[in-house]
């Protein structure tokens, strides 16, 4: 492959992302941010996959087997709960305007600033290895793509620094770093363009790993098993791909996922892209699964490169880290290796881009602000401008980190693995964990206890692995420490205090965790905590309980004019008359205000402003020197948060006393209707009741009329009038009855009494009953009963008169010729069947339901003249409805209708009521 | 019934923490010795070794149970 095409592709490449980061800030200006979802926030995420993942994570499984996969798994775990520890540190950020992890750390432990340049210094050491590992990577993928397969081992040592690539590497890094984060000194104004060209990046580099995974797997073998099926014939690969030999084993396996865990919460670039870049807490629900899932896919493939890597060049000086790159190569996939290439570009270049510009806000706000503000040679920085001043300290910044990185690279880094190097950074960030974990959930963990613990954290980490690191590669003389300086074993930094059996990595998390955790426990057990430390505890631990304008402390006095000129020096007169244009009236002219006092809500507005701009800490500062007076006591201010919080109470008490009143009001208003429905149903019965007793009536006076009126009459007609009478008498008797029966059915249980009863009795107590009827229609009555008893719970009479009902109804529409009623009684599970079924006409299939309805007539052309009262069924339906049962209506197989009746069993669920 | 749901609703954005710090204690112990000890050793499965298959689908699976819990909205 050309050289020239080499070297030019990185910037092309380079190009293309700022010209998207371009278009993202441009949008970002016009109000269309292309940030605010959250794919592009979980991409951004994703930055934590560097060259160690690209390159190192196939170098580590090549010597160790699975144990690379430790450093996703511990984010996978820590993703299931960030919407319960990472939302509570983004509501955190937001409201107290922290923007790194250091400024975090300052702001919890009383703004100190004493903290905050410890915690930025032991980042600025720590991630130092870090930026030398991706430079490693990239100038090593450069050589090993130019000079296939000489070159392929590891990078051009003892070059000439101008010769060196990695060096113009770096220093290309260092110019994109500045061109995208130190445009704008506010830092809690997110980087838009690096947020969505770091996201790119990441779907550059998974392409590309999964390309060059497939290819390996899916066309060098023939799949994964044929793979594995080869590698299992050498004995070196078989103990690989079994975890026995894993060095470390276990506890090395754990150890490697706690460091991981800590790293994805608390590592520089990972904080500023989860929680400064956050635009909406929500994005988190997608970000908790989806990005795990980045990381699996971004994995699956190590494994199978590994392998075939070792079987395609085993004992040849490939570096295992370079096999991703080297296998397309080897096979004269040059597009392939120049894409895989670009790849590993996109995850170095994220990273050290993103770290970078973490670590230069950081250094300016909490180291070079405060002794900035400690000469206080104004007049000299205000004739060069602040503004400018802050920017251009954070370019050298980002230069001198990259030089940092480099200056590490070129001294040791050649020595190492990749992974090995990413760990020792891990170590150091994890230093971060104690105190942020404690102070977002324990409120007495204080600022000595938090100095001590990280102190003591570093020089462990510093002594344990730091240094030896120096140490191995020959820089440093490598006498004192091994074995223990001046030959105490007890201080052996690999085996310190005689601990052995485990590796370096987990020796030194055990130590400095031990150190740095019981450190901040005992010292803050021990001493009290000020005033501003109080209440910032309170605020950080209990910042889902309150809300933003709670966080004021201070009762001074400040002129207006005062404040204004404060952030015009920080943040220019723009903004700062923005910021004043809240908290002053109306129409106010700022220029006559000036001389009025502040409003308390607007000095904590200018003091969160310029937190934002200079750090927590160098903040209170500025605005202490233009306060006068005291700041608030941890009481006085607990009381306004007291206040507040209770203000907070009582309106949600208030809420719940109206929802409660709104859902009674519902409940009221349905009963009322009920009610109403029934008053309409009750107006519908009686107007029924009143026809259906008119029709008799009026023909018995008929009829009784004309007999008055002809007294002649001749016999024969005589007896067939007073016989009409009689009849019509009959029905107005049977339908008063009926009404009296529903009526005392409607009452429901209160008249009845519930006992066991036979249904068979029942039924034999019916028939007899009935008899009469059956006799003068010469019908038959075909009983068909169990022999088994059929119990049920309920009111004997009220069953009896069930089946007086129905078979009287039967006896009506029966025709004799056609056969007998049969009444059958059978058990069906649970239930007890009680079956009438006639001859007659039968039932139409859309009167079936309304039968049972009251006063309801099958209008019947032949029959003319309806021949019940329409009431019988109904009470039938409500006799089977208060015995817990069912009734319907069906037609015979002969033709006439069927009426089903199923009562529960006694013994039942439904038969303790009563 | 709706006193019921009154009850449901007020409990269920303290439900998905529990949900998640169950899960996030059930994949710890998924991924770590004991129980990865199990699947060490050069057995295969449809030719993949065991532990790689099993890493990879227990992390498949608590991926799927973190996106389930998080989809559920938890209604106000």
């Amino acid at each position: 492959m050309p050289e020239w095409l080499i070297i030019v592709t990185p910037f092309v490449y380079l190009g293309l992302l700022f010209a998207i980061a371009y278009v993202a800030d441009q949008r970002a200006r016009s109000g269309r941010s292309l940030v605010n979802n959250p794919y592009v926030y979980t991409l951004s995420i994703a930055v934590y996959c560097t060259a160690w993942t690209f390159y190192g994570s196939v170098g580590r499984a090549a010597q160790d087997g699975m144990s690379f996969i430790t450093i996703y798994l511990g984010p996978t775990l820590v993703a299931i709960v960030w919407w319960l520890v990472l939302r509570k540190m983004i509501r955190i950020a937001k409201q107290h305007r922290v923007t790194s992890i250091a400024d975090f750390i300052a702001s919890r432990y009383g703004k100190s600033m004493l903290l905050g340049g410890l915690a930025t210094f032991i980042a600025v050491v720590g991630i130092t290895p870090y930026i030398a590992l991706q430079l490693k990577a990239v100038s090593a993928s450069f050589d090993a793509l130019i000079s296939f397969p000489d070159g392929a081992g590891g990078a051009a040592a003892g070059t000439a620094l101008l010769g060196d690539k990695a060096f113009w590497v770096a220093g290309l890094l260092a110019v994109f770093a500045i061109l995208f984060g130190t445009r704008n000194i506010d830092a809690t104004e997110r980087l838009e363009g690096m947020v969505v060209a770091v996201a790119f990046e990441s779907i550059v580099k998974l392409v590309a790993f999964l390309a060059v995974g497939v290819f390996v797997t899916f066309v060098l073998y023939a799949g994964p098993a044929d793979l594995v099926q080869h590698a299992r014939e050498q004995e070196a690969l078989r103990e690989l791909l079994s975890f026995r030999d894993s060095p470390g084993g276990y506890g090395s396996w754990l150890g490697m996922m706690l460091l991981s865990m800590a790293a994805i919460l608390f590592l520089p670039r990972q904080f500023q892209v989860t929680v400064v870049e956050n635009v909406n807490e929500d994005h988190l629900r997608v970000a908790s699964w989806l990005f795990p899932l980045y990381l699996l896919l971004i994995n699956i493939f190590v494994l199978p490169i590994a392998l075939a890597g070792l079987l395609y060049f085993g004992d040849t000086p490939v570096s295992p880290d370079n096999y991703v790159l080297a296998l397309p190569l080897a096979e004269g996939n040059e597009l392939l290796a120049l894409f895989v290439y670009l790849g590993g570009f996109s995850a170095a270049t994220g990273m050290v881009i993103v770290a970078t510009i973490a670590l230069a806000i950081m250094v300016s706000n909490d180291l070079f602000m405060p002794a900035l503000l400690r000469i206080r040679h104004w007049p000299v920085i205000e004739r060069f401008g602040l503004r400018r001043l802050i920017i251009y300290l954070r370019r050298g910044i980002i230069v001198g980190l990259v030089l940092l990185g480099y200056a590490y690279f070129r001294l040791i880094a050649e020595t190492y693995a990749l992974v090995s190097i990413g760990l020792i950074s891990f170590v150091a960030v994890a230093q971060f964990a104690p105190p942020i974990l404690l102070g977002m959930y324990w409120k007495g963990a204080s600022r000595p206890g938090a100095v001590v613990g990280l102190v003591a954290g570093f020089a462990i980490w510093a002594y344990t692995l730091f240094l030896p690191s120096l140490m191995d590669p020959g820089w440093l003389p490598a006498g004192p420490l091994d074995g223990g300086p001046f030959g105490i074993a007890l201080l052996d930094p690999h085996a310190l205090f005689g601990l052995r059996g485990l590796d370096p990595i987990t020796h030194a998390l055990f130590w400095s965790m031990l150190g740095n955790v019981g450190s901040i426990v005992v010292i803050s057990l021990l001493t009290r905590q000020s005033d501003i430390e109080r209440i910032q505890a309170a605020l950080f631990v209990d910042v889902f309980l309150r809300s933003e304008q709670d966080t004021r402390f201070w009762q001074g006095n400040a002129t207006i004019g005062d404040v204004e000129a404060l952030l015009a020096r920080f943040v220019g007169e723009e903004r700062a008359r923005k910021a004043l244009a809240h908290y002053l009236p109306r129409g106010d002219d700022p220029a006559e205000a000036a001389g009025r006092q502040a409003p308390p809500g607007l000095v904590n507005h200018a003091e969160r402003v310029l937190s934002g701009t200079i750090g927590s800490a160098s903040a209170r500062v500025m605005v202490s020197s233009i306060v006068q007076g005291e700041a608030l006591t941890f009481e006085g201010v607990m009381q306004i948060l007291d206040a507040t919080s209770q203000a907070i109470e009582y309106s949600q008490r208030l809420e719940q006393k109206s929802r409660q009143l709104e859902q009674a009001t519902s409940e009221l208003r349905a009963a009322n209707e009920r009610l109403k429905e029934l008053d309409q149903l009750k107006d519908e019965f009686v107007s029924m009741v009143s026809h259906e007793l008119r029709t008799p009536l009026t023909s018995i006076r008929a009829f009784g009329e004309i007999l008055m009126n002809n007294p002649d009459m001749d016999g024969d007609q005589r007896h067939e009038f007073l016989d009409v009478v009689v009849r019509e008498s009959e029905r107005l008797t049977r339908l008063i009855n009926q009404v009296l029966d529903l009526s005392r059915i409607e009452s429901g249980w209160s008249a009845w009494q519930l006992q066991t009863v036979d249904l068979r009795d029942i039924v034999h107590e019916g028939a007899e009953a009935t008899s009469q009827l059956f006799r003068d229609r010469d019908l038959a009555l075909q009983q068909d009963t169990p022999e088994q008893p059929c119990y049920v719970k309920g009111d004997a009479d009220r069953l009896i008169q069930l089946v007086i009902n129905l078979l009287s109804n039967a006896v009506k529409f029966s025709d004799p010729e056609r056969g007998a009623v049969r009444v059958s009684l059978a058990t069906r599970g649970s239930f007890h069947e009680l079956r009438v079924t006639d001859h007659g006409p039968g039932i139409p299939e859309h009167e079936r339901e309304r039968v049972f309805d009251k006063f309801h007539q099958i209008s019947d052309q032949q029959a003319g003249k309806p021949k019940g009262s329409g009431l019988g069924l109904a009470i039938c339906k409500r006799i089977t409805d208060l015995h817990w049962g069912t009734i319907h209506a069906e037609n015979a197989d002969a033709g006439g209708a069927s009426f089903v009746v199923r009562l529960p069993e006694a013994g039942g669920e439904h038969c303790d009521i009563g | 019934m709706a006193d019921g749901d009154r009850q449901r609703s007020v409990r269920s954005p303290s439900s998905r923490a529990e949900r998640l710090v169950a899960l996030f204690a059930v994949a710890f112990l998924l991924l770590n010795y004991p129980l990865l000890s199990l699947f060490a050793g050069d057995a295969l499965a449809f030719g993949i070794p065991v532990l790689y298959l099993y890493l990879f689908l227990a992390w498949a699976g608590v991926i799927a149970l973190t996106g389930w819990i998080m989809s559920r909205r938890h209604r106000h």
